[in-house]
């Protein structure tokens, strides 16, 4: 019962998904770019999330949400460094300087952020370690995955509105007539003018990205500008795909061909 | 005689030679070429160029042919011939291989697109250690909980006759519903 891959095939925002849905308990280990995030799951929602080799103690989440001033951090950081999370986090409430929301809120926030650095990973081996529980000494918290999903389904959409509106890099491109147009007068950046300067129609978009050396997704964005300003169009291919012929029966009558059907039923079940 | 026809279809080493095979009454006649690709290759040794072709002879009356559609990208051109009159299709999707599950998303709804037949998705290989749990590939897949998915291991004949059943079903389902024209 394996669910392992690679992000370049399954994104981070789909696996989540699937996580919510099948509501699993155990934990994602996600190789990325030079880091490995291990984010772990009770039914389905969000208890704990560190990247490996970052040092993501209580002490240095609470600072970094400006729970604690930098005099407390450092006197913890000195003194405290070998106490357990749930065991630094009970003494900081009961000496009155963080409450046990501010706590939580400050880990949520915490495994949000790195949730939201994971939407960045395009490519790296993922796998559920089914069962796999967060270390006994962190402090886990309870985060419904609905709100995280739906920003990385933003990323997403973008990804795949921008492939749903431009399918095929081996289209080309045309300056739309608009009399009166001057493309002079009009504003964009330099990233778009370098796209600009290679538009003609023997250029596909692909040896435009790669003049301009940009990636897929670089070159959809701009082209989609250029096409939403009414700047360009695509000059798309001819051919387009025929309705097949529906008729798939030998005969048109009703029950003749349910009897057909029944018929290859038996013989099926007689192989 | 009249004749019938199924088309299977699905990315490249997804087990659609295999699953013909296995109830195919004649050697599935295959073309084979050699792989030009090294990626490819690395998959599997031999592919099938054009098409695969089995037989289930019915009765006297009526034959049924299973078309296996290539696997790799570009001889999608094949895709519309080979689903011209078809009573339905199946989409085979490697449980192992979630690489190519996306690819698999776009063979079903461009075959969705030719013609408006039943047709079920099956999940091969499920006999294997890292195949993926049929749930978390419906999910992965986004099939419509109404799309039916199968287990399905295509060397057993067993297995293969299950999934042309369901798909029988679904087509008798959808006559007695009164959709077909």
């Amino acid at each position: 019962m394996a669910l392992r891959g690679n992000l370049r095939d399954i994104t981070f925002t789909q696996i989540l998904n699937l996580i919510n849905l099948a509501k699993k308990t155990g934990t994602l280990i996600v190789e990325g770019p030079g880091q490995t995030a291990q984010v772990s799951f009770r039914e389905g929602k969000l208890v704990f999330a560190q990247i490996e080799k970052e040092d993501s103690n209580l002490a240095i989440v609470l600072n970094k949400a400006k729970k604690l001033s930098a005099n407390q951090y450092r006197t913890i950081m000195q003194h405290g460094s070998t106490i357990s999370d749930k065991e630094l986090g009970l003494m900081l409430i009961n000496a009155g300087y963080v409450s046990k929301a501010d706590i939580l809120l400050s880990i949520q926030q915490h495994c949000v952020e790195i949730g939201q650095r994971m939407f960045t990973w395009m490519e790296g081996f993922f796998r559920f370690e089914n069962d796999m529980l967060p270390p006994d000494n962190r402090i886990n918290v309870r985060l419904d995955l609905e709100n995280l999903i739906i920003e990385g389904s933003r990323q997403l959409r973008e990804w795949e509105q921008l492939q749903d509106e431009i399918p095929s890099l081996d289209m080309a491109l045309k300056f739309t007539d608009r009399p009166g147009a001057d493309l002079k007068k009009i504003s964009l950046s330099v990233e778009e003018w370098r796209v600009v300067s290679y538009i003609n129609p023997k250029n596909s978009m692909h040896q435009i990205a790669h003049a301009t050396k940009m990636s897929d997704l670089e070159i959809r964005r701009i082209i989609y500008g250029l096409l939403q300003a009414g700047l360009v169009e695509i000059i798309r291919p001819i051919d387009q795909a025929a309705a097949v012929k529906v008729r798939s029966f030998p005969t048109e009558n009703k029950e003749e061909q349910k009897s057909l059907v029944n018929r290859l039923i038996n013989r099926i079940r007689s192989l | 005689m009249q004749t019938v026809k199924m088309v299977i279809t699905g990315p490249f080493s997804a087990g659609k030679t295999e699953f013909i095979q296995s109830v195919s009454e004649i050697d599935v006649v295959t073309t084979e070429r050699k792989i030009s690709s090294h990626s490819e290759r690395a998959v599997k040794e031999a592919t099938t160029v054009a098409m695969d072709f089995g037989r289930i002879t019915v009765d006297d009356d009526l034959v049924l042919y299973l078309f296996g559609t290539p696997g790799q990208k570009r001889f999608d051109f094949m895709w519309e011939i080979l689903s011209e009159g078809m009573l339905g299709f199946i989409v085979m999707v490697d449980s192992t291989r979630p690489e190519t599950y996306r690819e698999a998303r776009t063979i079903l709804e461009t075959f969705r697109a030719y013609a408006p037949t039943p047709y079920v998705v099956a999940a091969n290989k499920q006999d294997k250690d890292d195949a993926w749990d049929i749930e978390d590939v419906r999910h992965a897949l986004r099939l419509d909980p109404k799309v039916k998915l199968l287990p399905c291991v295509a060397t057993d004949r067993d297995s293969v006759k299950k999934v042309l059943l369901e798909l029988l079903f679904s087509i008798l389902t959808e006559m007695e519903n009164g959709k077909r024209k």
